[in-house]
């Protein structure tokens, strides 16, 4: 997995709350078995009108959001499905981090496993980001995951964590900053393993009966 | 409960690590899985244990001319697990086999599932299987390709929270009402980072049908985990399933299984009391299943709500189910109502349904779907009857598969279209792009298919 120590980039906002994982891809297009071209499905039916053209009123279709590397959107936010590729089309869509005062379990697992970094603020401060966002493109803010901060030049300034567990946070941001991979890490331990299945006493097999 | 399974599970922990835990079963689909086993041919790895690992197809399946699927990628992505379990070894039930269903209903039914074990599945609805003790979980697809890999779990020890439901259900009111009561009063996020456990009167006088349905919506409040203590109710409906220990081995078991329940006076990190007397049946009326009313209630009034952000999204929510704030719930009128799902496609889930149904008929311009769970509980009911039921009564009887629960397959709401529906969600477009979804329990369902809009089940007579 690529590394990931820090990125400046334009914010988009998106100023909802509860954004479940069938909005930000939905089910139709989970068929495809390929891990890429999930950039296209992202937020598809927020992003285009029932005719197929863009919603110029969603964010993500205005001048100068095109480009942001960074998303902020309201609390709860991958609620829902535990679909991967809701993760893999914000990424592949070219998002970095997304900024929320609280991240859906199962979305905030599969951002560690993909490099996105989940940074969460207190709610105030992800909302003083959205209105900042909202005024325009200009904003760019950096995410650094080695200082675990926040900061544009026009004076915003929060730190943040990646976990509320702040032991989970600091081996999650190591992995992320390491680019480390969880199947690697596991298999380092394969003697354990081995060793766990010797003693499994032998009723918790499924009785293969083959009636 | 949490920690007697978690301690006995732990392959190796490490002071601020998250833990790796073993993985007694794995339970795999067609929709997030084929990434996981390109990975693992990419890397060269294989299936560490091909016999704790069990694939069957429900997303994609189509419910009527199933072996005809039209849709070229949804055909590939089926293919795509069986020529996986084929090349792994993994034991696959597909279109053809008469074990085939959704995954969640049938690791229950097959007897795969059991107390005290570690379960996961690439799916969210994983947590059905806590209903049996069980500590199941929903993982991503990295996930299932590192348990495929490792037969492990990277997890650390979550939180506990106990929601305790006192009393007895009042007369109509289900193990459905009894979840969306529940996610109501906490919040779809209530329980977020938390391992449920159900415990109460209320959730021991229910079947493990009614279980199931409660353990299936926890996701719904946020948490990944919800359980329930194994009894002589999950004993008995264990044994002699096709896959559930023999012999002395039951025995052993058993023994094991008793040993499980939290012991008297064993804490949690939150507790949630609710009142089993003070629950309705419930219908949702926004886009998310925390905004639920009883069927008593009306479209509440976004203006009642506390905060902006609150304000906001029931606005919304309001605009895309085109409702208005203080109409009566038994004014809305259907389109289309649908009987199934993961959570409340099991024969128990049926029968109640069709006890509703009978004699009567689905009104003009409603149409109304019923989809067993499983191909086993599609053979159960028309042993029993229940499909003539349905049928005479106007419903259409289906094969077994996720169906109009989300829009994978050729059932789907057309945009606009309003659905009563026994399904776990209600987020803009899950049944099809701009179908408008209301969640209730499958008796309140099969009554809105007759009165072609929702009605107060308490208030019909059903035998």
């Amino acid at each position: 997995m690529e590394p990931f120590r820090n990125v400046t980039g334009i914010v988009a906002p998106l100023d909802r709350s509860n954004v479940d994982t069938d909005s930000i891809v939905p089910a139709r297009f989970l068929k495809r078995i390929e891990r890429q071209g999930w950039g296209e499905t992202l937020f598809y039916d927020w992003r285009r009108r029932p005719d197929g053209e863009p919603d110029a009123d969603f964010v993500l279709n205005q001048p100068g959001y095109e480009n942001a590397s960074v998303l902020v959107a309201g609390r709860n936010f991958g609620s829902g499905s535990s679909r991967e590729h809701a993760v893999w089309a914000l990424r592949q869509h070219g998002f970095r981090a997304i900024i929320s005062s609280s991240f859906a379990d199962i979305f905030h697992k599969n951002c560690f496993e993909n490099g996105l970094v989940p940074v969460i603020i207190p709610e105030e401060r992800a909302r003083e980001l959205i209105i900042r966002a909202k005024e325009g493109p200009a904003c760019e803010l950096t995410v650094d995951l080695e200082r675990c901060e926040l900061y544009d030049d026009r004076g915003f300034r929060s730190s943040f964590v990646i976990h509320d567990d702040p032991a989970t946070h600091e081996f999650r941001r190591h992995c992320l900053l390491n680019g480390l991979d969880d199947i690697d890490l596991t298999l380092q331990h394969e003697d354990q393993i081995a060793a766990f299945e010797k003693k499994r006493p032998t009723w918790l097999e499924p009785a293969h009966s083959d009636a | 409960m949490f920690d007697k399974i978690w301690d006995a599970h732990v392959v190796r922990e490490e002071p601020d690590k998250p833990s790796l835990l073993y993985v007694d079963l794995h339970l795999v689909h067609e929709v997030t899985s084929p990434q996981a086993f390109e990975g693992l041919r990419l890397s060269g790895r294989t299936v560490r244990r091909p016999d704790l690992t069990v694939a069957t197809v429900d997303h994609n399946v189509p419910t009527i001319d199933r072996l005809n699927i039209k849709d070229e990628i949804s055909r590939k992505q089926l293919e795509a697990l069986k020529q996986n379990a084929d090349e792994f070894g993994i034991r696959f039930y597909g279109i053809e086999s008469d074990r085939q269903g959704i995954v969640h209903v049938i690791g229950p039914e097959l007897g795969l599932t059991r107390p005290g074990i570690v379960i996961v599945c690439g799916d969210s609805h994983t947590s059905t299987h806590g209903a049996f003790g069980a500590f199941a979980m929903p993982i991503g697809t990295s996930q299932v390709e590192h348990v495929l890999a490792t037969q492990c779990l990277v997890q650390a020890r979550m939180k506990t929270m106990e929601v305790r439901v006192d009393g007895s259900l009042p007369r109509g009111v289900t193990a459905k009402d009894m979840i969306l009561g529940i996610i109501g009063q906490m919040g779809v996020d209530g329980a977020t980072g938390c391992a449920i456990e159900y415990t109460g009167e209320a959730v021991r006088g229910l079947s493990m049908e009614g279980r199931m349905t409660v353990c299936n919506m926890s996701i719904e409040a946020g948490a990944r985990v919800g359980m329930v203590a194994p009894d002589e109710t999950t004993f008995d409906y264990l044994g002699g399933r096709e896959f559930a220990p023999k012999g002395a081995d039951w025995d052993v078991a058993v023994e094991s299984w008793k040993r499980l329940p939290s012991d008297p006076g064993a804490t949690y990190d939150k507790t949630v009391t609710i009142d089993a007397a003070g629950l309705e049946p419930y219908v949702t009326w926004g886009t998310n299943p925390g905004m639920v009313v009883p069927v008593s209630g009306c479209v509440p009034d976004p203006e009642s709500f506390p905060t902006n952000a609150e304000r906001a999204a029931a606005e919304r929510a309001l605009q895309y189910m085109a409702l208005e704030p203080r109409t009566a719930m038994q004014e809305i009128r259907l389109d289309r109502v649908f009987i199934g799902s993961c959570t409340n496609a099991r024969i128990e889930d049926l029968r109640a349904a069709a006890a509703v149904a009978k004699g009567r008929r689905v009104a003009n311009g409603v149409r109304a779907l019923v989809v067993p769970g499983s191909t086993q509980v599609k053979i159960h009911a028309e042993e029993e009857g229940i499909d003539r039921i349905f049928t005479e009564a106007g419903f259409e009887w289906r094969e077994a598969g996720c169906s109009m629960c989300l829009g994978m397959n050729p059932d789907i709401l057309q945009p606009g279209e309003r659905c009563a529906s026994s399904s776990n969600r209600n987020f803009e477009g899950r049944q099809g792009k701009g179908g408008r979804t209301h969640l209730v329990s499958p008796q309140m369902a099969a009554a809105a298919a007759v009165a072609g809009h929702f009605v107060d089940i308490r208030e019909w007579d059903v035998s």
